[in-house]
């Protein structure tokens, strides 16, 4: 497997391919069943941001390693509208689409390290990392 | 589509949708929409919807799940949701998802015992 993936993020189809692949690279890297699936749950709410916000964009994921830290890192970029109020979007329950509101803050949650970038007009990047304990 | 993912069987009063593979948001909403269509088509009271293949459950589709449990029962019929793996279950907990407001047993024959029970029905043998 090369080190880093790449998963273009077109149609619901590429959702369930996303969380598939995910699963691969978490279970190449050893982590556990049940962490392998918060990571799947995690690319798949930010899957569906791209879908439901920007229409399509692409999604990356590599194996990062930290000193004698491995892990997975996942990058999920579009070009869409961008969100122009992160702060909020950050909460729970916040939504403009009618959602749930959970995808971002509950992919922060499932991650251990979680970072956002996004420009009005320009799009959203979200940077994820699960270290592997 | 749906149909090959995620049948639905009808025993007696109940329908049993039974998920075969990962769905995608549209099998989902085409569950739902089938669903309610048949509760009413068949007077179904109860209906169980055994997730035991999905290995993700998101925001999305618990979302949807909860609304085929509202639906339902606004239109007198039960829903459970039967087979949430433990591993899924603690990454909804961990994503802020509970479900809350829709009944769970652990698999297909606790679903079908405990739809018996809320409806006061005889146990099948």
């Amino acid at each position: 497997m090369s080190d880093e993936l790449s998963v273009p993020v077109r149609s619901e189809a590429d959702l369930v391919t996303a969380r598939q692949r995910g699963r691969e690279i978490a279970s190449a890297l050893h982590f556990s069943s049940s962490e392998q699936t918060l990571i799947a749950t995690a690319i798949s709410e930010v899957t569906r941001n791209i879908l439901s916000y920007a229409g399509s964009g692409e999604l990356k994921l590599s194996l990062v390693q930290q000193g004698r830290k491995m892990g997975v890192s996942i990058t999920a970029r579009d070009n869409g509208p961008g969100i122009a109020d992160l702060f909020s979007a950050m909460q729970d329950g916040y939504s403009t689409s009618g959602s749930l509101g959970l995808g971002l803050p509950g992919s922060k949650r499932l991650m251990d390290e979680f970072g956002i970038v996004s420009e009005v007009g320009k799009g959203t990047t979200v940077t994820m990392t699960k270290w592997k304990l | 589509m749906n149909r090959v993912r995620a049948p639905v069987l009808k025993l007696g009063e109940t329908l049993i949708a039974s998920v075969q593979e990962a769905l995608m948001d549209a099998d989902l909403v085409g569950l739902r929409d089938e669903l309610v269509a048949d509760v009413k088509r068949y007077r179904a009271t109860g209906v169980v919807i055994d997730v035991t293949v999905l290995d993700v459950l998101d925001s999305f589709a618990a979302r949807t799940i909860r609304n085929i449990a509202q639906m339902t029962r606004l239109i007198g019929a039960r829903t459970v949701i039967v087979g949430i793996q433990p591993d899924v279950a603690f990454a909804m907990v961990q994503l802020g998802l509970t479900l809350e407001g829709t009944e769970t047993a652990l698999d297909l024959e606790d679903g079908l015992a405990l739809l018996d029970i809320q409806l006061g029905r005889e146990r099948r043998v």
